[in-house]
């Protein structure tokens, strides 16, 4: 042993083994502080939870698929609605953002890095472990119920049911401490994102020039850092309640339930918009470039995005109408919660404005998009009748809201995040994404999308609730459960194709070039993929689309920009 | 009937969203008395969220048409043709004038809906009690109901009986929420929204029911293994079956001597040390009061019917019909669950 030198990759003396390049090459993506690295990381990392929660979700649909079903046991069903929920939320959600966002910054604001590449790194080691550490609840802690203690207290984890009287085990400590350790590592990154985009642009880059996406990651790394940090103080609170005796929520020693709800929602609405926002950074990327026009009403679009922003830390008691509060209370939070309506109301409007008059190309990405318009504008509409306080009472956990929340976090969200591994697929590997699974992806999925979320609003209204494990068959759930479950199936086809193209077109796809779309923004102009450096040459820009001036120079966009 | 409504249901739903609730109503409204629909409501809370919400539903269904028709006709005029010209299209920056006026449009909107809101929280949340009104304490378990009238000494479990209330006679119930454990939601969707059920944090809840008849429901919020499975019963009586079901509740439990052996093996094992049967030496409060247990139509907070099989099952291992239920199997002989059956089948 003591005289064999150990291969450090990088080394020069080191003895070269066989499988040394191997070595080198994971080597190089475990240290590494390349954003663009790091981006690739945070996005595989990212879709490949978004497969096993899709899992747990079949087998959530497989369970409710008729009445009175045996699939699941009541244990494993509450674990893995719980486990869908946490990470479609924290390993999927926002890890792909920020791996989206890590990886465009940089490049659509002219710089070679981000502001901190050590920290980038850090960030995503800390929230890449936070998920592991999740997951190894499946097979790690002692459980009740022989199979490891995975969480099993829904994703927005009521006291006191996590208090220790209520779940003994080790679950709630898995969710919370791994909520912790994927929390700073989101704030690192959101930290990272700020300053990147605030003292990295290249010269003319104002931030009146800023590509809407950058100026749409800024505003949900702000929201970011308001609301991660009340969920923290949340879980640490909860972990302090359950081992060092303080009562913080738990009422049989007078603590106060309501409390957690206060500090989960403050942070959990405004989380939404932290996922929304930067897909609406992307629609406003592809639609423009789609329909061959400039975004509409720039400042409005950067205006309605921190308006939303703002509004959203003032909504969050919309979640708890059926707590018990005051008229009154009821009453405030229906009005915050309506007025987020008028500058969502703003971008979709500029969105169709922008389409107005284009010569609109339907490939894939575009076809994404355009649905996720259409989506977005019901997925708004479903979330005023839930703002209507009274009716909230009524729908208000049942499968209405699963219903409407899927609306945005799956017909919005996601579909913007499909557009963009499309749109940037290309840049990002040199290949484009066969354009043929892709329509199968985005028909099958549009396909099963609707017919599963559309006949949830209708499940809901009869008085199905959410969180359960079974229904009796007399209650006239069965119909709608059985097509609900079926359109699931269609999109876990059309989620399997999309694996498929993502690992096919690697392999073989179309050769993409610098600029496949005739796009507008700085990424484009580098090479696909993109070298260590990004940019040769610091670029200077005169406008929102310097590419749009390049190929335009008679008709620059300088000129009419206000 | 059941079937072919459903159907109708899925068939609707490839109309607009708006569009296939308001076609979904008539045929709901019809259906049995079964499904616990939001669409049916057969008390003034239930009623009055559902004018609101056929109202909000006509403005976001207006919504809904003008912006979907408006992104369907960009759609179809403005996509790319093969015969176009090689040239970009006009760039427009934006509009001031356009842009202002879909500001104040939906800014008008959210202020008519937040007054009519606004109306309707005030009256259901306001409506002072009436004299006449009907007081029920609900205490939510892991994983069931008990109810508790104080003014009538009733104490029962899992199935609620209240009056028919009448405009001319009107009854209305309140009933005050509280949890012995965890977060629950009394959820009866044909008589009105939903409250939870908070540890250290008193609701309030009323209905007025106007038509005699059973009305289900169950709860609404996630509450531990067997949260599925919480299910609630509302009977609303004629003025004549509540006055004759409070008569029969109010009676201590029966005691039979044919069953006595039945009595002896719940009093000396450990059932009586958490149900109550009155009149007996169980005096239990953790779990359901048993006094007149086959007053109920169902076991176990409605995961099964009330037959002397069933019975005979749950006392043999309650994750028969609830797996995760707090109830342990007691290791009964066959005997003596024989006993326990027929004494409690005797408890009317």
């Amino acid at each position: 042993m003591a005289d064999r030198t150990l291969p450090i990759p990088g080394s020069l003396d080191a003895t070269r083994l066989r499988d040394a390049a191997l070595l080198e090459w994971l080597h190089s993506w475990v240290v590494t502080v390349d954003h663009k690295k790091l981006g690739i990381l945070y996005v595989l990392y990212a879709v490949f939870f978004l497969l096993v929660a899709g899992t747990e979700a079949m087998c959530i649909r497989i369970q409710l698929v008729v009445p009175n079903n045996h699939f699941l046991s009541p244990e494993l069903f509450n674990e893995f609605f719980t486990m869908h929920g946490t990470t479609m939320v924290f390993l999927v959600g926002m890890t792909i953002i920020f791996g989206i966002g890590n990886y465009l910054v940089p490049l659509m604001i002219g710089a070679r890095d981000m502001a901190f590449p050590r920290l980038n790194a850090f960030s995503f080691w800390l929230s890449a472990s936070g998920g592991l550490f999740l997951y190894f609840s499946f097979i790690g802690g002692f459980g009740l119920y022989g199979m490891g203690s995975a969480p099993d207290i829904t994703w927005w984890a009521y006291a006191p049911l996590t208090e220790k009287p209520f779940t003994p085990g080790h679950n709630t400590d898995y969710w919370a401490l791994s909520l912790i350790v994927m929390g700073f590592g989101t704030l690192g990154a959101a930290i990272n994102t700020i300053a990147t985009a605030f003292s990295m642009r290249c010269k003319g880059m104002t931030l009146m020039r800023m590509p809407l996406f950058v100026w749409l990651m800024v505003v949900t790394s702000g929201l970011t850092l308001i609301t991660i940090t009340p969920l923290t103080a949340a879980q640490i609170m909860l972990v302090i309640d359950r081992y060092l005796g303080a009562h913080f929520f738990d009422a049989q020693a007078g603590g106060a339930p309501i409390v957690w709800m206060h500090f989960f929602w403050i942070f959990g609405h405004p989380e939404v918009y932290v996922l929304i926002l930067p897909a609406f950074g992307i629609a406003s990327e592809v639609i423009p470039v789609f329909s061959r026009k400039a975004i509409f009403g720039y400042p409005a679009m950067v205006a309605a995005s921190v308006g939303i922003a703002f509004v959203s830390t003032t909504v969050w008691a919309h979640h708890m109408f059926t707590v018990g509060m005051t008229s009154v209370g009821n009453t405030f939070f229906v009005l915050s919660t309506m007025m987020v309506g008028i500058p969502t109301g703003i971008k979709i409007f500029n969105w169709i404005a922008t389409m107005w008059g284009g010569k609109i190309r339907f490939a894939t990405p575009m076809l994404f998009c355009t649905a996720f318009l259409f989506q977005f504008l019901c997925a708004g509409l479903t979330g005023i009748m839930l703002g209507v306080a009274p009716w909230n009472w009524q729908l208000h956990n049942s499968y209405f809201v699963i219903a409407h929340f899927h609306y945005t976090l799956t017909g919005s969200f996601l579909f913007c995040i499909f557009a963009a591994f499309y749109y940037w697929y290309p840049k990002v590997t040199g290949r484009m994404l066969s354009e043929k699974l892709g329509k199968w992806h985005f028909w099958l999925f549009f396909i099963g999308f609707h017919l599963t979320f559309d006949t949830m609003h209708f499940v809901g209204m009869l008085g199905m609730p959410r969180s359960i494990y079974t229904y009796e068959a007399d209650r006239g759930w069965s119909t709608l459960n059985f097509w609900i479950s079926m359109g699931g199936l269609i999109q876990a086809i059309a989620v399997l194709i999309f694996a498929w193209n993502l690992i096919r077109s690697y392999l073989d796809g179309k050769e993409a070039g610098n600029d496949p779309w005739d796009a507008w923004t700085l990424e484009w102009s580098v090479p696909s993929p993109p070298p260590a450096y990004n940019f040769a040459d610091d670029p200077v820009v005169r406008s929102r689309r310097p590419l749009w001036d390049l190929k335009h120079p008679d008709d620059p966009d300088w000129k009419y920009e206000q | 009937m059941q079937r072919r409504r459903s159907s109708c249901l899925t068939r609707s739903q490839v109309f607009c969203l708006a569009l296939g609730c308001v076609r979904a109503m008539p045929s709901v409204a019809q259906g049995t008395l079964t499904t616990p629909s939001i669409l049916a409501p057969a008390s003034t809370p239930a009623k009055e969220i559902y004018g609101l919400s056929l109202f909000v539903l006509l403005i976001t269904g207006t919504i809904f048409v003008v912006v979907g028709g408006l992104l369907g006709l960009v759609i179809i005029r403005f996509h790319a043709r093969k015969g176009d010209a090689e040239h970009e299209p006009a760039q427009v920056y934006g509009s001031t004038q356009v842009e202002l006026a879909w500001t104040v449009i939906p800014v008008l909107i959210v202020v008519v809906l937040f007054l009519t809101t606004a109306r309707i929280i005030f009256a259901i949340q306001g409506a002072p009690e009436p004299k006449s009104a009907l007081d029920v304490t609900v205490v939510g378990h892991q994983f069931w109901w008990e109810f508790r009238y104080p003014k009538l000494g009733i104490v029962t479990a899992n199935e609620l009986h209240v009056p028919v209330s009448t405009s001319s006679n009107p009854e209305p119930t309140y009933l005050k929420l509280l949890s012995a454990d965890v977060n629950h939601s009394f959820w009866v969707p044909q008589l009105g929204g939903k409250t939870d059920l908070i540890p250290n944090h008193p609701n309030q809840l009323w209905i007025d029911p106007q038509e005699a008849g059973l009305y289900r429901g169950q709860c609404a919020q996630f509450c531990g293994v067997e949260h599925a499975l919480m299910l609630i019963r509302v009977y609303v009586d004629t003025p004549q079956q509540f006055a004759a079901w409070v008569k029969n509740e109010q009676q201590p439990g029966a005691q039979d001597p044919a069953v006595a052996a039945g009595r002896r093996v719940f009093e000396t094992e450990a059932c009586m040390n958490c149900h109550t049967i009155a009149g007996t030496a169980a005096k239990g409060t953790f779990d359901p009061d048993l006094t007149h247990l086959m007053s109920r139509a169902t076991i176990a907070a409605g995961a099964a019917v009330n037959t002397p099989e069933n019975l005979h099952d749950w006392i043999k291992d309650p994750n028969t019909f609830k797996p995760g239920a707090l109830m342990p199997a007691m290791q009964l002989s066959n005997q003596q669950t024989d006993e326990v059956v027929a004494y409690l089948l005797t408890l009317h």
